[in-house]
Parts: structure tokens; C-alpha cells; sequence
């Protein structure tokens, strides 16, 4: 284990149950980023993350769903502090961490937040073999050191994310795995550093139908077993809801509903909540015969008009959608949206 | 809504006796240094007039090969080594380069899977669609554009985005032009791989619900082939399961979905995370799907299988009918299960 960068962000069975198990582990306020395009003298810019709120509570998988260009890829991005926010504010342990550690992310910080990447054939260097993809952040961030002890905690990664046998796997290069067992290794080196949060960028949506299942069971394996709190960035509602304690609807860079899986899919408020859940073929209730109401695909974010992205799409649109975004309204427990239809 | 017995539809259950599509035995392999893989070995079925059969396995099961063999367009070193496709009474494995020519887009389309690489980004949509009308010789110039103008209404694209080029068209409108260059000949039998899978949920959708009514108005018939089963629920006749180059399991949609027979069948229907119902604890299918350089010995899935016993890595399970028309290959299913 690392220095504690602060008292809080040493974890020890005492402290678990006091204040700081209340407290989430990440909290995320108004994050904003804008990427400016069409070279010096443009004035363009892609809203691809608009005022983006929400929490990661401790030990918990909450999940972010999403279409592509919703924006939930830049949040993950924003939250691995691979690139710098345009504004908003990233509380991690109760520390503001873009205050504190303006420019690049500290070591500890990165070893804190590790991210899993969606296409586990990338991620991973091909000349190596696997023990070195997880050597490297072992002795990076000085988790291990001495050949014997490295090797030991390689075997242990191996044997966490369930790769068996542990020898065999360590000296495997990239191309003689499955995507399964790719991911497994990215996950096992996210693991080396011994964070306290993982983003997982779509992890399962690159992999073969039958083994996605074995990964998510692994997220929430590790969840259980080593305490580690999940952003879990999806397309998939439904595996949102198998793995996800809460569940946030991301669109055209909003954020715009958020609740408990369950209350969420079963309870959605939010219009384009709707409409999400009414396409997903869903084989085990059979043929859905309710037509999807709002036709169309998400809008360009190359400057917005203002209001509510979805009001274009929306069956209920108001003449106030199209003005101003509704702020946060709380519509049950833990359930809340942003939408003109629940009051404002 | 859904009762058991609406979900699926029965009504399209009775065809002529004799199928528009017949795959017999078909193998296909590709020539590699390290020798031959098997993509595609001894798979059969039929196609019938306006049914629809899901063709379903994961990636490299040799489903799109099967499709990119019915029409004769595999590249090297993908090779067609045996069996038999008979279209109507032609069997296409026998077909010279010009009746190939004029049996494709004619008679079978294809809509593949990625839009984006499907269309020609220099040249108008317009003049792709009408490119097909033309070179099979089916009108001139002015009555083509006309027809494609038609499609594109057909398929729910506004005509005047004739001249627009892909570039200008979202996902979900490209793939609609690419269906509507698969209409364009009216062929009988359509092919479509993974044709939703590089889109939104919503805009998927759209495009099945429209795929769907196509087929209802113009009556024709699709070989569509997916890694996703839930796709199939809907628009499927009967469903093919694929593994490891073969057929493992054919039966009409709902006894794929209802009474899956085989275990790797079974396996796939507990890999999807349900949306209703109490959240329960899924085990998916453990391992990876086989190498097809060296294919397991025996029943191809015997590595994953919860119920393999010793006999069944020695013999292959042949596809046999265990009950009307729900076929299978598993030893499960066979004398050599019942003695072991």
C-alpha cells in the first residue's frame, strides 16, 4: 500500500463502519467538458459532458447508461483524470482533487482510480506476455518489490480474476487469449495498484455473448470480496441492472435520470428512460408489441441549442424545454430526474 | 399482453413443401500456414418462401461464413470444400462467374453488417442504389432513379436525400440505404448479417420493426445472422444455433426460447441479464469457444459442457430430430447418451 495522501483515503476495518462509510467514495459536481473543433479560428465546440452530478458510494457498482455520443465514455475519462474537465468538480475521499492537484493527476490518485478499457485487444501490449502487463504497475507504483514477491502477487492477481492455471496464464502473450481472458488480465491489472475505484468502460460489450456474464460476475466479485466501489459505463440496461446497485441515464452529454436499478427500470420517468427501456429486445418477456414513441437519434452536440437535449425526440415536449435544461427534481427515494414533467 | 402462445408468431409455421434455399453438407475451409480451420463444417438447413430463419453463435462460429458462402463472395483463403446450395433448382456451388453475376442482388441480396463500409463514400446513395438496378438491366437511367427514390421512401429515408453521400446519412439512415439497395431487385431471399448491431438500441429498434414490415408487405425471405438471440425473439421463424462450425440445435423461435434442448443453446439463454422479474445470479457458459484449427474431438462443446461424459469426446453427435421439427446434436439426445 502507498502513502495515504490524506488520513481518510487509508482504509483500515475500524474506520469502515464510521463516518467514512456514509461518505461516498467519489463524489462529482457539475462536470463539464467541452472540446473546441474546426482549428484557431472556430468558435465551435462539442458539448460532449453538460453539468454532469451524481455519486459513487462506497463499495457500491453504479452504473451509467448510455447511447454512443451520450457522453458517458468522457465522464469515465474525466473521473481517470486522463484529461483535465472544463469545469466541475471531481471529490474524491472529500478532497477536491482538480484544486488540489491542478495539472496531472498524482500518483496516488492514479493508483487509486484505475480504469478498464472497452476493447480488451487493444489495451494490452502484444510483444509482452501477461506477466509483464502486471509486473509493470506492481513495481511502478511500489506495490511489490523483489523478484519473489512480484511473481507472488502476479499469481495472486491471476488467481483473483480467474485465471487458472496462474503459471500457465502469467506466460501467455496477448494473441493466445480469448477477449474474455483478456479482460480478465486488464482487470487484473487495474488490480496490481490495489485501487479503491474502477471505471470500466464497457468491459463486457467487445466480448462473446456467453462469457460477458463471467466478467460482470467478476465485477461484483470484486465488489464484494475486495470492497472496491464500480463506475460501470454500459450501452446494455439490462446488464446495468444485473450488476448495477444504481443506475444513471445518460443523453447527448446530460445526465438525466438516476436511481436504484431496480426502481429505475421498473419505475423510469424520464421520456427517454421510456423509450431506451421499450427497444431493448428483451427475450425472456417475449415479442414487445408497444411501439417505441419517439423516433429519430441522438442530436449533434457541435454547439447545442439550449433546453433539454431530448426535446426534439420528446413526445411531450413544452415550449420551456426548449429554453432552459429543468434542474433536478426528486420523484422517490433516491430517485431523481430532470425533466419539466415532474414539477419545476 | 405476451402470452406464451402470442409471443411468437405461429401463423407462418405451414410452407410449400419445397424450400427456397436448400444448404446441404456445406463445408468451408481457410488455408492457413498452420492448416486448414474448419469455419464451416457439414452445416444443412432449409429456407422457406417468407420465413425468416435466425442463423445465431458467437464470433467465429462460421455464421458469416455460411452467408458469405450462399453467395459465393469468400475471398482466399477461404475455400468451399463440400456440400451442396441449391436455389430453386440451381444449385449455386455450380454456378459460372456470369450467371453468379446475375443471380446476385437478382435473387439473393445481402445487407451486411457495417454501412459505414458497405457504401462507397465518394459516390451519391442514389447512384448506388440505382448502380444495382442498372447493371443487372432491369431499367435505364431515368427509370432507375425513379426506383431508387421509391426505395428510399420504402425504407424511410426522405427521396430528397437521393444525392446525399454517406458521410452526410446518420447510422441508422446508412443502414437504411444499404436495405434499400438489397430491395432494389426484389429478390426473394435476403442475407443479413449482424444488420443492427453497429447501432443505438433505439435506432436497432427502428430498423428490425422496419426490417419486419418489408418482409410482411414484400414477402420475402431472410437468412438473418447474429451474435445477439434477444434480436431474434421477434422477427425469427425458426432459429439455427451455431457453434464451433456446425449446426447445434434448429427449431421454430419459441422452442429455442422456450425449451432450449441443447446445453450450449441452454447456456446462451442464461447469458442475458433479464430487464423484468426477480435479478438473478447468471453463470453464462464457462471457458471459450474452441479453435477451429484443432477442434475438439468428438462433440465440439464437450470442453464447456456441465453433462459431458467420457464417451461423448470420441463420437460426433449427429443433428437428429427429437421431436417435430426441433432438431439437435447432442448425446444427451442419443442411444449413445442413453447407454452411457
Amino acid at each position: 500500500m502507498s502513502e495515504p495522501t490524506t488520513i481518510e483515503a487509508a482504509p483500515s476495518d475500524a474506520g469502515k463502519d464510521t463516518i467514512e462509510a456514509a461518505a461516498p467514495v467519489m463524489d462529482i459536481r457539475n462536470l463539464t467538458k467541452r472540446f473546441p473543433i474546426g482549428g484557431m479560428f472556430s468558435s465551435h465546440e462539442v458539448h460532449a459532458l453538460q453539468d454532469v452530478s451524481f455519486s459513487l458510494p462506497r463499495g457500491e457498482v453504479v452504473a451509467v447508461v448510455g447511447e454512443s455520443g451520450s457522453g458517458k465514455s468522457t465522464a469515465a475519462r474525466l473521473l481517470a483524470r486522463l484529461m483535465p474537465p472544463t469545469s466541475g468538480e471531481i471529490v474524491y475521499n472529500g478532497r477536491d482533487v482538480l484544486k488540489e492537484e491542478s495539472g496531472r493527476a498524482s500518483l496516488a490518485y492514479r493508483g487509486d482510480v484505475q480504469m478498464v478499457f472497452q476493447d480488451p485487444f487493444g489495451s494490452l501490449n502484444p510483444v509482452h506476455p501477461v506477466r509483464y502487463h502486471l509486473e509493470r504497475p506492481l513495481k511502478i507504483h511500489k506495490k511489490a518489490s523483489g523478484r519473489r514477491q512480484v511473481r507472488e502477487r502476479v499469481h495472486d492477481l491471476l488467481n483473483i480474476v480467474g485465471l487458472q492455471p496462474v503459471e500457465d496464464f502469467a506466460a501467455k502473450f496477448p494473441y493466445q487469449l480469448s477477449g474474455g481472458q483478456r479482460q480478465r488480465v486488464a482487470f487484473a491489472r487495474a488490480l496490481a495498484v490495489e485501487p479503491k475505484v474502477m471505471l470500466a468502460d464497457e468491459p463486457v460489450s467487445m466480448l462473446d455473448v456467453s462469457i460477458r456474464i463471467g466478467v460482470l460476475n467478476l465485477i461484483e466479485r470484486l465488489r464484494a470480496d475486495e470492497g472496491i466501489s464500480f463506475l460501470y459505463i454500459t450501452h446494455d440496461i439490462a446488464s446495468a441492472r444485473y450488476i448495477g446497485d444504481k443506475t444513471n441515464v445518460m443523453y447527448a452529454g446530460r445526465m438525466v435520470e438516476g436511481a436504484p436499478s431496480g426502481e429505475l427500470i421498473d419505475n423510469p420517468a424520464h421520456p427517454y428512460t421510456k423509450l431506451l427501456l421499450s427497444a431493448v429486445p428483451n427475450p425472456h418477456a417475449g415479442l414487445r408489441t408497444q411501439e417505441t414513441q419517439a423516433r429519430g437519434e441522438i442530436p449533434s452536440l457541435v454547439d447545442p441549442p439550449p433546453g433539454c437535449p431530448f426535446a426534439a425526440r420528446c413526445p411531450h415536449v413544452m415550449e420551456v424545454c426548449r429554453q432552459r435544461m429543468p434542474d433536478t427534481t426528486w420523484v422517490g427515494t433516491d430517485h431523481w430526474v430532470r425533466c419539466y414533467l415532474y414539477g419545476e | 399482453m405476451a402470452t406464451p402462445s402470442s409471443r411468437l408468431r405461429e401463423s407462418e409455421h405451414n410452407y410449400p413443401a419445397e424450400p427456397l434455399l436448400r444448404v446441404r453438407d456445406l463445408h468451408v475451409h481457410y488455408l492457413t500456414p498452420r492448416g486448414p480451420v474448419r469455419a464451416v463444417d457439414g452445416v444443412s438447413f432449409d429456407i422457406s418462401r417468407g420465413e425468416v430463419l435466425g442463423l445465431a453463435g458467437e464470433s467465429g462460429c462460421g455464421k458469416s461464413t455460411v452467408a458469405q458462402a450462399l453467395l459465393r463472395i469468400l475471398q482466399p483463403p477461404a475455400v468451399i470444400t463440400g456440400g451442396e446450395v441449391h436455389f430453386g433448382d440451381r444449385d449455386i456451388l455450380e454456378m459460372s462467374d456470369d450467371e453468379l453475376a446475375r443471380f446476385r442482388w437478382k435473387d439473393v441480396s445481402m445487407v451486411f453488417q457495417s454501412a459505414m463500409n458497405a457504401l462507397n463514400p465518394v459516390i451519391t446513395v442514389g447512384e448506388q442504389i440505382e448502380d444495382v438496378i442498372i447493371a443487372h438491366g432491369a431499367m435505364g437511367k431515368l427509370e432507375a432513379r425513379q426506383r431508387a427514390a421509391d426505395l428510399l421512401d420504402i425504407v424511410g429515408i426522405e427521396r430528397n436525400r437521393l444525392d446525399a453521400y454517406p458521410h452526410q446519412l446518420s447510422g441508422g439512415m446508412r443502414q437504411r440505404a444499404v436495405i434499400a439497395i438489397a430491395l432494389a431487385l426484389n429478390p426473394p431471399l435476403m442475407i443479413m448479417d449482424e444488420p443492427t448491431t453497429a447501432l443505438d438500441v433505439v435506432v436497432q429498434k427502428e430498423i428490425m420493426s422496419q426490417i419486419d414490415e418489408l418482409k410482411r408487405q414484400l414477402g420475402f425471405s431472410i437468412l438473418f445472422i447474429t451474435h445477439d438471440l434477444s434480436l431474434l425473439v421477434e422477427i425469427s421463424t425458426r432459429i439455427a444455433i451455431m457453434y464451433a462450425g456446425q449446426i447445434v440445435e434448429l427449431a421454430s423461435a419459441r422452442d429455442i426460447f422456450e425449451r432450449p434442448l441443447h446445453p450450449y443453446t441452454q447456456g446462451l439463454m442464461s447469458s442475458f441479464p433479464s430487464l423484468t422479474g426477480q435479478t438473478e445470479a447468471l453463470t453464462g457458459i464457462p471457458g471459450a469457444p474452441p479453435n477451429l484449427l484443432q477442434p475438439p474431438s468428438g462433440c465440439r462443446f464437450h470442453p464447456r459442457c456441465q453433462h459431458c461424459k467420457p464417451i461423448f469426446t470420441k463420437i460426433v453427435p449427429p443433428l437428429v430430430e427429437v421431436e417435430r421439427d426441433h432438431w439437435v446434436a447432442c448425446h444427451l439426445y442419443t442411444d449413445v447418451g442413453v447407454r452411457a
